[in-house]
């Protein structure tokens, strides 16, 4: 089944049946990516009723939609905020937990209980907090917290597999040659890994700046892009929502091709290195 | 020991997030739910009133009962499709190439807005939508299907088109470290291909699936954004009971709501926990 040269015939079962899943997967997000071209009279659904930018146009217009140039700012500096500070707070708790410390399964399992609790409880939660204690939630305070419960348990899983891996004669190797601890950081973990460092912040960044339903008691009084696109679903009817939607995809897809070729640049970059020594 | 210490601060801010953020506000929701509200605000107080109306009100078993029929069939169909992705994935593709790429494709989906997948079944569910103008001019039915969209369907849809890759991802990482001699072995000793899914590999992906369930279970528990958007209103789930409550500021009800929730996905949890280590398997 698995070296003989012949395929199987579950394997153009599976293939088909993989196909589909893919098909699965894209299609309706492909469908309101048309759909969203259409002419200034077309409705929700085909048939295509001309061909415009018509209601991307509309999207842009302050008073129709609501505040969607303020929710896109401040769900992208929100998002840049949570990836950095997930990729600092990961790397140094997965160090953290290479080495034996006490309570380290608690917080192991307290990392684990905040990526498995339902996210409107973590909502409900900070809201009250900051409510009982007479501070005002904002977007960049308490729903970056909130964020944080949310990017760093993945975060911290990444850099338990990257760890698990890790070689660790190169860190002893530059101990041997007296460098300290902030140089072996600086100069051999942080390059050997950085790669998966540039994946943590990818998915810290995408899982914010697309995170609902722990924003919405922690926002405070101004919606992050999440927010404005579930209040648009409630009250608006034409395909301005389907621009709006193929639009944050289409920033979502341009954030990860651009930290992919980042990745492929660094992965160059070393061979370089590694090739010219 | 130096060593130690130096695990601690790096530990810390990690420890911090969490306190704040997780541990105090779940002690803050325990507390609220014991509070007393009227039209206005909340009161602190000590009463069982939130806890007595929530578990005596019909309402509420009628959403748990939703609830656990989302979360299972979800789990089952997801199960499924997961399972057959990851093992073609696994199994079946033979260069590490084609299965960056599958494995790829399969992921840049949950990339994007959850709730912009959601709203995009809308053209292809709807009364003139995409599947309904099909099969009319198919000539396979007569008048538009109602129950495509604003329905269990499509809220089931939904959940599955969200999460199964919660699925694939630790099934196809278990797979992955299945010693591919273990299949061989099974093969040279006369196991069909059937023989060698059921008795070899399914048994040793265990944890990924186990860890896929958890997933898919405690997401669709605690959602509320799905059930509302897919069913139109028509459909109500344990959280959208508590985001109803948030909606019309009672919280001592919300915060009572939450907790039983909390206490819900624990019980199931520490159930899924037994199949598998999970510090061990990640």
């Amino acid at each position: 089944m698995l070296n003989s040269n012949r395929r199987p015939k579950s394997f153009y079962f599976l293939t088909a049946f993989f196909a589909l899943f893919i098909l699965f997967l894209y299609g309706p997000t492909l469908t309101i990516g048309i759909l969203s071209f259409q002419g200034p009279s077309g409705g929700l659904t085909f048939p295509m009723n001309g061909f415009s930018l018509h209601w991307y146009f509309k999207l842009f217009e302050q008073q129709a939609v609501g505040d969607f140039g303020g929710s896109l700012t401040r769900s992208l500096l929100l998002a840049l905020a949570v990836m950095v500070a997930t990729v600092v707070i990961s790397l140094s708790a997965g160090m953290a937990f290479r080495k034996k410390f006490k309570g380290s399964s608690v917080l192991f399992y307290l990392t684990i209980v905040s990526l498995i609790i339902p996210s409107i409880l973590i909502s409900l939660g900070i809201g009250l907090l900051f409510n009982q204690i007479g501070i005002e939630p904002t977007w960049y305070g308490s729903a970056f917290g909130s964020h944080l419960t949310w990017t760093l348990p993945f975060g911290l899983l990444i850099m338990f597999a990257v760890f698990n891996r890790f070689d660790k004669s190169y860190e002893a190797a530059a101990r041997d040659m007296c460098a300290t601890p902030f140089q072996i950081l600086r100069f051999v973990v942080i390059p050997l890994i950085l790669p998966s460092l540039v994946g943590v912040g990818l998915f810290g960044f995408t899982l914010s700046y697309d995170e609902f339903a722990r924003t919405i008691m922690t926002a405070g009084s101004k919606n992050t892009l999440p927010l404005e696109i579930f209040g648009m679903t409630t009250n608006v009817t034409t395909p301005v929502l389907y621009a709006l939607g193929t639009l944050t995809t289409f920033i979502s897809f341009v954030v990860i091709i651009g930290t992919l070729f980042t990745l492929h640049l660094l992965k160059r970059r070393r061979r370089r290195i590694s090739g010219g020594e | 020991m130096a060593n130690e210490r130096s695990a601690y601060l790096q530990s810390f801010p990690l420890f911090m997030i969490m306190l704040i953020f997780l541990v105090i506000p779940t002690l803050m929701i325990v507390i609220v739910s014991f509070w007393d509200y009227n039209s206005f605000s909340v009161i602190p107080d000590f009463i069982f009133d939130n806890y007595n109306f929530l578990l005596t009100s019909p309402v509420t078993w009628q959403a748990y009962a939703k609830t656990l029929f989302y979360a299972v069939t979800s789990w089952a169909i997801t199960l499924l499709i997961g399972f057959t992705a990851a093992y073609y994935m696994a199994f079946h593709l033979r260069t590490t190439k084609a299965q960056t790429i599958c494995f790829l494709l399969a992921t840049v989906p949950f990339l994007t807005s959850n709730i912009i997948r959601m709203i995009s079944w809308i053209p292809l569910l709807g009364r003139n939508g995409l599947v309904n103008q099909m099969l009319q001019s198919l000539g396979l039915i007569n008048q538009p299907l109602e129950f495509l969209l604003y329905s269990d369907f499509s809220v089931i849809l939904a959940f599955v088109h969200l999460y199964t890759l919660f699925m694939v991802v630790p099934i196809f990482n278990s797979m992955m470290r299945i010693d591919r001699k273990l299949v061989e072995a099974a093969i040279d000793a006369g196991a069909s291909p059937w023989q060698v899914v059921t008795h070899v590999i399914i048994p040793l992906s265990k944890s990924g699936i186990t860890i896929g369930t958890i997933f898919v279970f405690t997401l669709v528990m605690g959602d509320f954004i799905t059930v509302r958007l897919m069913s139109g209103g028509l459909s109500a789930s344990v959280g959208l009971l508590i985001y109803n409550e948030i909606s019309l500021l009672q919280y001592p009800a919300a915060a009572a709501g939450a907790v039983t929730l909390l206490a819900t996905v624990l019980i199931m949890l520490a159930i899924l926990f037994r199949f598998a280590n999970i510090r061990k398997d990640l």
